[in-house]
């Protein structure tokens, strides 16, 4: 049966009640006023403004732009064009807390500032007496904004310089961030509290409860012990409030400060997967050894008495490394103007290459396919460790995950791995992401980034069996930076609770609720979501859970038992009286298989992956990807999308994916129209919210551009290495519908 | 010399077949119908194994000779005994011991070199290697035969792979291949130049080239300015390489604009100049109300085109022609671009180093090239559409990297050129008519590996078309088969349509009469070429992105003999399917308002708007 992926996801939505009432979110439709002021959040507040201010057109090489006013509140700098934009109300795909001209203050990245034409990098010392003739601001998500502030009033310009430097690029505290004067309004409270118990019924699993943790044991049939000792950090605040420990496990507090093996996911033979902060076994420490033995063993109990370690810190790059790959590689993308463009484009691969960022991705990858070769092929348990255990443990055991199960590529299920790995599992956003602006470089890094764009590879190579988009991966990269959402402003579970106390408007009664990034409607209507769901996805066949579950027999562990010295732990005894030989060959097992590989990791895996290969392709199985020079990508939609000399007028996959949620709509219309005939019968006729369930219908996809649904292009003057000036042709286009075969035009009547 | 590196070999497109067929049959079975129609496709021209194992042969190919225990060293799976034949068309390789069965099927024509790799070991093996057009290298080692007076089926390869060296015929000749639709048929000039509405008041069909008389390498129809007369064409001809004077190629259909096309100027060093050459461009330039100027796009550097002075060519002055103004658009020779595919073999076949994966094809400069001529099409396109402007194309002889310019601007401009069938007469008129020499430089049958003339200009020229659909993937009616077959099918020599060097030369060796044309095969067959994304913008201009981070390396051409790098499913299955689906609902509604319209009818009558087929479904219900 063929299913229609985003169909079944979409009906089960409820209706979304804004908390943004419609006056907050209007846009400036009023005739120009001579005073303009940005449309104000709940909880925003205006610093300073400047005008006239000119902002330069990013795709002209000229000194042209348009004039406006530029703001700084404690959200973001904002600019308000004089003239009277038309394009805001036609955005199909807007976000309702910022908009094109708007940056979002963490999103900030670097302020370069030109004093006479030289251009330097504003620093927070830089900023007290002179301001430059040209302020550019990198962001985050890649875009560059240019203003020039020689048309102002020299204190004006000043005071906007300074603020948005200050605002910008000072070290603050973490109660400044926007998120909580936003949700801190009591009748933002309210919305919120009454939002977040909405959610919890359908939606992303937060596992921030016992029960969450005990259904995805149950889900995977994992066989191991569910810690709720820790619900008031009494063991450790780097850990999660509920967690899960392998079951031979004994106490926990006389671990303490030690770290131990915290389970990740069950492969359904019964072997697992467990990660720990753990300093590197190097350590002639025979205390630590000892302990290390212990941790082990108890991995190793989970599941026929074999397990592997993997000190993930010692094969993979650190996260200074990967900064410094980031740092280096996201500069190809910051444009400032058209000579820049193409001179870059010049060394384009050799300059991608040594940037080092496609390879830690690469490396990233391979080390995720070794650890599912483990658990997969051989049946091991796996613990992968590293100092914090929050790092690349999570980008290693997220990715696993992904390749084993196909629930974590629905929408939801990838949701609610961010959140039990990543949000629930302690990775240190706040330090990481940088949104407070510290000097302390060390700790930054893009690790999350890392974790998405290797999802992304997999999205890229496996289209069907994600049933989220690029487009979907490319907001949450945005939304990283978005400081409404609580999501990603924390190091720790325990950080998030003792700051959310704190800053509760309503006293000691409840700690403070901002809304989660999985609560879309806040950022976008209905019909913009429709955009994260993959109309290529191949959903579920019923029956094959079915298959899953016979895929499990008994006698299957016994073909795939490692070696027959081994029998399944029938009694309790039986651990300690083997321990010790046990202790002895797990050594030799763990040596032998890690140690042994560094020198050609590929070549293990290479085997593993071919095999797959030649087995039929399984959009709900086992996902590998390929990992070859040319198989690994740039994420062309996130770092393209606002550089207009690529942007493909009337093409690019938006073109493919226009057609295809064409085609699905008319393919759901239809079986819609199967199912009322057949219940045609009854008198009364069901009439469901038909459109509602209509996938976006785009007009004329012939005017879009490759940069679809991000940037928006406009008239651009003729250039002379890419011409282009034929926007005319382009926009006179019939609408698609109409170009279609008789299918189409009952599509129009409906 | 053989490298030991490079030598190497082949996935057979057989296995790749098995391969892909098991996959679909696995999980979705309700989902295989749909596919295998897919897969259609690829039973066309390869040889499937029968149920025997035996080989099918094409109609009037013969086996020329067979041997046992053969090794083939495939780089991906290392050594494989199997059996060898070798026929007047193909060579065919089946492995005898490995499941699933692997196989190599491959055209003669695809090779360009064969040679003994070193001498006979002591255990008396041979070792050849095989050297493709088709970028991969295959090696064999067999044991010397006992009989030394009887010959190794590599020399009966070696005179079947290279039959105009050995003074036999190719085997298109041979080939008798009835097709439904006669592919010699579908490019007829003067219907071509009638859709674009010619002749009309300043353009005529001149047949001063009828006998080829006027230029060898030209067609017999010619379209030029009304003001020129025959006898000055006969003098332009003197004053342009090869006599290959200034003709029409394209005009646009509302601003009049015209795409001309021609061979240098032979200016030398001293300058000269033909009153009748300039004469001839301001009449282009006055054809076309629209623009005061006209264009002439140099397609090599300018360096080059000052060189070629000294030879006695050039380019046009801007003294000499008022009005027009010379533009290069720096795309290199026909030496470079070979040596451009050399290295970029060395880095796809066999294996690729993924570390400095980037950084080696950088080296290789292909897509940099990719990148130029795209550039310097758009700008031809632009300067047309959004100029208004006339343009004169040329680069030295006019036949390679011009056909590359015009042929891609045309794509471009026109909306035509974009489907199956006018993409064929895009390449039967820029390419086939106006003397791109094939047989040169793709060396048909010769075993001169080495000869210079040899380019992949054609190859080049099919990769940017490539580029455009990855750009605008609804744009194209045809999908990536097409090109892959078009490719594949220019070094296979099975058809005709790629034979000789010039129109005059085909009709001289009765081409059509005696071979099948390509196009009979793939118009017979049309729905496996069809893209299913594809949507009709009559009056759309495509202009690509031709920055380099937009190309890519065409790896399903390129490095499609690598298993690694094999495709998943495409999103055209996807798409197909998704047709297909909506044409069984489609199918279903009907049938059941068929029946309750069947049954109101005889129910009651006084419903209204009796429903007939034509309504649609929603009216009844919604």
């Amino acid at each position: 049966m063929l299913s229609l992926g985003s169909v079944g996801a979409k009906s089960t939505k409820p209706s979304f009640v804004s908390y943004v009432t419609p006056e907050e979110i209007k846009l400036e439709k009023e005739p120009p006023k001579i005073e303009k002021h940005p449309d104000l959040l709940p909880g925003e507040v205006e610093f300073c403004c400047a005008n006239p201010i000119l902002k330069y057109t990013q795709d002209d090489m000229s000194q042209r732009g348009i004039f406006g006013t530029l703001f700084c509140t404690n959200f973001r700098v904002t600019f308000i064009s004089d003239e009277k934009s038309q394009e805001e109300t036609t955005k199909t795909f807007k976000n309702k807390l910022y908009g094109e001209n708007d940056i979002p203050l963490m999103c900030v990245d670097h302020i370069y500032g030109v004093y006479d034409e030289k251009k330097k990098l504003i620093t927070g010392g830089l900023v007290k007496n002179k301001y430059p003739s040209k302020m550019i601001i990198h962001c985050k998500d890649l875009r560059v904004f240019q203003f020039c502030l020689t048309f102002t009033k020299e204190e004006d310009a000043k005071k906007i310089f300074q603020g948005i430097a200050h605002h910008c690029l000072e070290e603050r505290s973490l109660k400044c961030v926007f998120a909580f004067s936003y949700s801190g309004t009591p009748k933002m409270q309210r919305k919120c509290i009454i939002l977040d118990k909405m959610q919890r019924k359908w939606e992303t699993i937060l596992f921030d409860s016992p029960e969450d943790w005990t259904q995805e044991m149950k889900r995977t049939r994992a066989n191991c012990r569910l810690v709720t000792e820790n619900e008031n950090f009494e063991l450790s605040q780097r850990l999660p409030k509920y967690f899960v420990i392998p079951s031979a496990l004994g106490d926990l507090f006389s671990y303490q400060g030690k770290g131990f093996p915290i389970w990740c996911w069950s492969h359904h033979s019964g072997c697992a997967l467990f990660k720990a902060s753990l300093p590197p076994v190097t350590q002639e420490d025979g205390d630590f050894q000892k302990h290390l033995d212990i941790m082990l063993n108890a991995v190793a109990h989970n599941y026929l008495y074999s397990a592997k370690t993997e000190d993930l810190s010692e094969s993979l790059p650190t996260i200074q490394d990967i900064q410094q790959s980031y740092n280096k590689f996201k500069q190809f993308f910051l444009i400032e103007n058209s000579t820049d463009f193409w001179l870059s484009d010049v060394k384009w691969f050799s300059s991608l290459e040594s940037s080092g960022w496609l390879d830690i991705i690469r490396q990233c990858l391979q080390k995720a396919v070794e650890v599912v070769e483990c658990l997969e092929k051989d049946n091991t348990n796996v613990l992968i460790t590293e100092e914090e255990g929050t790092d690349l443990c999570c980008v290693i055991s997220s990715l696993v995950q992904i390749m084993l199960d196909p629930y974590y590529r629905t929408l939801m299920g990838f949701q609610s791995l961010v959140q039990k790995e990543w949000v629930a599992g302690c990775h240190a956003f706040l330090d990481r992401c940088n949104h407070l602006h510290q000097k302390d470089k060390e700790c930054h890094s893009p690790v999350f980034l890392l974790f998405l764009e290797c999802v992304w590879q997999l999205v890229q190579q496996h289209s069907p069996a994600f049933q989220f988009s690029e487009t979907y991966l490319t907001v949450l990269s945005d939304s990283v930076d978005v400081p409404v959402f609580s999501t990603f402003l924390f190091n720790s579970a325990h950080h998030r609770e003792s700051v959310m106390k704190a800053e509760s408007p309503l006293a000691q009664s409840s700690p403070l609720s901002c809304p989660t990034v999985w609560d879309w409607s806040v950022q976008f209507d209905s019909k913009a979501q429709n955009f994260f769901f993959n109309p290529l996805y191949s959903e579920k066949v019923k029956h094959e859970k079915a298959v899953r579950k016979a895929h499990k027999p008994k006698h299957q562990r016994q073909l795939s038992l490692p070696s027959t010295a081994f029998k399944p732990p029938s009694k309790k005894g039986f651990f300690k009286d083997e321990t010790d030989s046990l202790k002895k060959i797990l050594r030799v097992k763990r040596l032998s298989r890690w140690m042994g590989s560094p020198d050609s990791p590929a070549a293990t895996t290479r085997g593993f992956y071919e095999s797959w290969k030649q087995r039929p392709l399984d959009y709900h199985g086992l996902l590998l990807p390929c990992l070859d020079g040319p198989a690994v990508r740039v994420w062309m939609q996130r770092y393209l999308r606002w550089i207009p000399e690529v942007h493909i007028m009337g093409g690019g996959s938006v073109a493919v994916m226009t057609k295809l949620m064409e085609l699905l709509s008319q393919v759901q219309d239809l079986k819609r129209v199967l199912e009322q005939r057949d219940s045609s019968q009854a008198v009364k006729l069901d009439h469901r919210p038909y459109i509602q369930h209509r996938l976006l219908s785009f007009g004329s996809s012939g005017r879009l551009s490759s940069s679809f649904p991000f940037a928006y292009s406009r008239n651009r003057s003729f250039k002379p290495i890419i011409p282009t000036g034929l926007m005319q042709s382009l926009m006179v286009t019939d609408s698609l519908a109409s170009q279609e075969d008789e299918a189409s035009s009952f599509v129009s009547l409906v | 010399m053989e490298k030991s590196g490079s030598v190497d070999s082949v996935e057979s497109l057989c296995s790749s077949t098995t391969t892909r067929s098991d996959r679909s049959s696995g999980t979705r079975v309700s989902d295989t119908e749909l596919r295998s129609k897919g897969r259609a496709i690829e039973k066309v021209l390869q040889c499937k194994y029968t149920s025997k194992g035996e080989l099918p042969l094409l109609p009037e190919e013969l086996v020329q000779d067979s041997a046992k225990d053969v090794t083939y060293i495939c780089p991906f799976v290392g050594p494989v005994r199997g059996s060898l034949t070798v026929t007047n068309y193909r060579l065919f390789f089946r492995c005898t011991d490995r499941e699933p069965v692997f196989g190599l099927d491959l055209p003669l024509g695809v090779l360009s070199r064969v040679e003994k790799i070193g001498a006979a070991t002591s255990r008396g093996d041979v070792s050849y290697g095989l050297a493709c057009k088709d970028m991969r290298n295959l090696r064999f080692v067999h044991k010397e035969p006992e009989d030394s007076l009887k010959k190794s089926v590599f020399e009966v390869l070696m005179k079947f792979a290279f039959p105009v060296s050995n003074n036999m015929s190719l085997f298109a000749f041979e080939y008798k291949q009835v097709f439904p639709e006669n592919g010699w048929r579908v490019y007829d000039p003067l219907a071509e130049y009638k859709r674009q509405g010619l002749p009309k008041e300043s353009w005529r069909i001149s047949k001063v080239n009828d006998h080829y008389e006027l230029c060898d390498s030209y067609p017999a129809a010619l379209v030029v300015p009304v003001t020129i007369t025959d006898e000055e064409l006969r003098r332009i001809s003197s004053f342009r390489a090869k006599g290959r004077i200034p003709v029409l190629s394209w005009i646009h259909p509302e601003s009049q604009a015209a795409v001309v096309r021609a061979s240098q100027p032979m200016v030398g060093q001293n300058g000269r100049r033909c009153k009748e050459d300039e004469k001839l461009l301001q009449a282009i330039m006055d054809a076309n109300a629209q623009s005061h100027k006209i264009f002439i796009f140099d397609a090599r550097p300018s360096v080059n085109a000052a060189a070629n002075k000294m030879k006695g060519g050039g380019y046009e002055s801007e003294d000499a022609y008022q009005n027009a103004e010379l533009v290069f658009l720096d795309i290199h020779n026909i030496h470079v671009m070979r040596e451009s595919q050399r290295k970029l073999k060395e880095v796809v076949y066999p294996n690729i180093e993924d570390s400095h994966w980037l950084s080696n094809l950088e080296s290789t400069h292909w897509l940099e090239h990719i990148k130029l001529i795209l550039a310097g099409a758009l700008r031809i396109a632009d300067k047309v559409e959004s100029g208004k402007t006339s343009v004169v194309v040329h680069c030295s002889d006019g036949w390679d990297r011009t056909p590359q310019l015009t042929s891609l601007a045309l794509i471009m401009l026109d909306s035509h050129y974009r489907t199956i069938r006018g993409f064929q007469i895009l390449l039967e008129k820029e390419w086939l008519s106006f003397g791109h020499r094939f047989q040169q430089r793709v060396g048909h049958g010769d075993k001169n590996h080495t000869d210079a003339d040899r380019s992949p200009i054609f190859l080049q020229f099919i990769d940017c078309v490539w580029q455009m659909t990855r750009q605008f993937p609804a744009a194209f009616e045809f999908n990536e088969y097409f090109l892959i077959t078009i490719l594949d099918q220019l070094y296979s020599c099975l058809f005709g349509t790629f034979l000789c060097n010039s129109e005059q030369q085909r009709l001289k060796e009765e081409v059509p009469k005696h071979t099948v044309s390509l196009w009979s095969f793939v118009n017979s067959q049309l729905e496996e070429f069809v893209n299913p994304l594809y949507v009709h913008y009559p009056s759309h201009v495509l202009f690509p992105t031709v920055g380099i981070r937009h190309l890519q390396l065409w790896v399903t051409y390129y490095i499609r003999w690598n298993p690694r790098m094999r495709p998943q499913e495409p999103v055209h299955q996807r798409y197909k399917e998704l047709l297909a689906k909506r044409a069984e609902l489609q199918k279903r509604v009907e049938e059941l308002q068929r029946e309750a319209a069947n049954r109101t009818a005889s129910s009651s009558s006084e419903r209204a708007g009796s429903p007939t087929r034509s309504i649609t479904p929603v009216q009844t219900f919604v």
